[in-house]
């Protein structure tokens, strides 16, 4: 269980090459990958900074590793998330999580995603034409969490 | 004695990232000290009236306004997370 909260790009590659050697009883490696887009709210974007809360964000990311594990047969899993200032087509993020068989990376893979996004103390702040502003959270990563808990998973 | 720390637009709006505060006897939970928080005017009534969707962590696990605070506590505030 590795997380990693970094200014630094990394490679994705070599990280999953770490990840599924670890064990040979593994069948399943699911990872994601989120990079920063050039366009938010229909405006070109030229940078985005990620700020964070250093002593909380990789408690927070740990917890988010364990709660996934009580719930699927994971074997492990890696969370590297970037912060600082990012170009779009940089990597922001990276989750990978391997299993015996595909169901339960999948599944578990969404879940650590989706609980970032709501729990984890990141805040992104964009730049472009309209100056800086902050990023608004959306209801929509709420509803995704969410579903998890109404048992329709 | 309590530490409180804000972050992202907090930070920008209120030109303060922490400071230390004396916790009174009226000031038992989060939403205590959001209380008195907003009373300060200007930016911190905007932040801690109620009106803006501000969140609280002590001692770096998120809580519910209902949470109590102890002395020694370490607590945050700051916008919803939009990281990942």
């Amino acid at each position: 269980m590795t997380v990693r909260v970094q200014t630094a790009d990394f490679d994705a590659g070599f990280e999953l090459n770490q990840l599924r050697l670890l064990r040979p009883d593994t069948g399943a490696v699911v990872s994601f990958i989120g990079q920063v887009r050039d366009l938010n709210e229909g405006d070109n974007v030229s940078s985005l900074t990620l700020e964070h809360y250093p002593e909380m964000t990789e408690k927070a990311l740990q917890d988010i590793i364990a709660k996934a594990k009580s719930n699927w047969n994971i074997f492990d899993a890696l969370i590297i998330h970037r912060v600082g200032t990012l170009k779009p087509t940089e990597q922001i993020v990276l989750v990978a999580v391997t299993s015996a068989h595909r169901g339960e990376a999948f599944k578990a893979c969404e879940f650590m995603m989706d609980y970032l996004k709501t729990e984890a103390p990141f805040w992104k702040k964009e730049k472009g034409v309209f100056g800086e502003r902050w990023i608004e959270a959306k209801t929509t990563d709420d509803d995704a969490k969410l579903r998890w808990t109404a048992g329709n998973n | 004695m309590i530490k409180i720390l804000y972050f992202a637009r907090l930070k920008e709006s209120l030109k303060f990232s922490s400071e230390d505060f004396q916790l009174t006897e009226n000031i038992v939970t989060v939403a205590d000290l959001m209380a008195h928080l907003s009373a300060r005017g200007d930016a911190w009534g905007a932040l801690f009236a109620g009106k803006t969707n501000t969140r609280a962590a002590i001692n770096h696990a998120l809580v519910e306004n209902s949470a109590v605070i102890k002395a020694g506590d370490e607590v945050a505030f700051f916008p919803p997370v939009t990281g990942g």
